[in-house]
């Protein structure tokens, strides 16, 4: 009984940060911001329905599962990435290098830095540990 | 010789228990076959990782991992609050420049995925010499204490870890 009420809490609580992600994504004004709405619902919308999981199969079924786990696991290594790839993806398209704050380095960002650049840097200083 | 045949122990390790959990069932032929694929796949994919980075202490990343699922749960109730009651007009997002005092590539990593991972932050790129991180805020009135608190609860706690 308690269990259940639990589990049921577990799914509410997914439920209700999954639509609340998803509504982000239609509210907020730019790319940027969208791009918050994923990373919520990735962390607590579908860690709500694995907990909720684990508890049924533990509790109810009577055997461990792993499985939920693993997703977390996965989520937490693949989720940044992509994100990484759409901000980069949403840089190149239209932020200028004057948009974004300076990098307190003598360098920029490296999206912004030409390959041809970089070759050069990345050469003179593989001369002066060679020399 | 033994770091021919272990070029990752880690890796090796966690390759077997990461297959145990896989196939949800720990039997003597399951773990024979985690093993085959520790030893195999740290072997084939290490010229990809030509470093082995050193972890300091178990605890300490215990204890990081605990304090990043917290802020995760915390954060999530806020950004929540930011979609559902700030009008757009009032929330003010933000650029955020991270200088940073890590320098190996994989705590950099492990930092960028924590700040993406945790709503209302996403690490979005890196300075071409990778000292500073750059990191765009969902809602962010004071820039400067995010970033300092970014630099004290997990670049310090990192920098034990890693370094």
């Amino acid at each position: 009984m308690l269990v259940e009420i639990l589990i049921a809490a577990c799914l509410v609580i997914s439920g209700i940060f999954g639509l609340v992600g998803s509504f982000g994504l239609i509210k907020l004004p730019d790319p940027m911001m969208r791009l918050h709405a994923p990373t919520k619902a990735t962390t607590l919308g579908v860690g709500g329905a694995l907990i909720a999981s684990m508890l049924y199969f533990y509790f109810v079924v009577g055997q461990f599962s792993f499985h939920e786990l693993m997703i977390t696991l996965f989520l937490f290594l693949t989720a940044p990435i992509t994100g990484h790839f759409v901000a980069k993806t949403h840089l190149h398209l239209t932020c200028k290098p004057g948009d974004l704050p300076p990098t307190a380095t003598d360098r920029p960002w490296a999206s912004y830095e030409s390959d041809a650049e970089r070759a050069r840097i990345e050469a003179a200083a593989e001369g002066e540990t060679a020399g | 010789m033994l770091r021919k045949i272990l070029p990752h122990p880690f890796l090796t390790l966690l390759l077997i228990v990461v297959w145990q959990m896989l196939v949800n069932k720990v039997t003597v032929g399951n773990i024979v076959l985690g093993a085959i694929l520790g030893l195999i796949i740290p072997l084939v994919t290490a010229p990809y990782w030509p470093n082995r980075p050193k972890l300091r202490s178990l605890p300490r990343i215990v204890e990081y991992i605990f304090i990043a699922l917290w802020d995760i749960c915390v954060a999530n109730v806020q950004v929540a609050y930011v979609i559902l009651f700030k009008s757009n007009a009032n929330t003010h997002p933000a650029w955020i420049s991270i200088p940073l005092e890590l320098r190996s590539p994989e705590a950099i990593t492990v930092l960028a995925g924590t700040i993406t991972m945790t709503p209302g932050t996403v690490s979005s790129d890196v300075a071409a010499d990778g000292r500073s991180l750059l990191v765009h805020c969902l809602d962010a009135p004071d820039p400067d204490s995010v970033r300092d608190g970014i630099k004290a609860r997990y670049e310090t706690r990192l920098k034990e870890i890693f370094e």
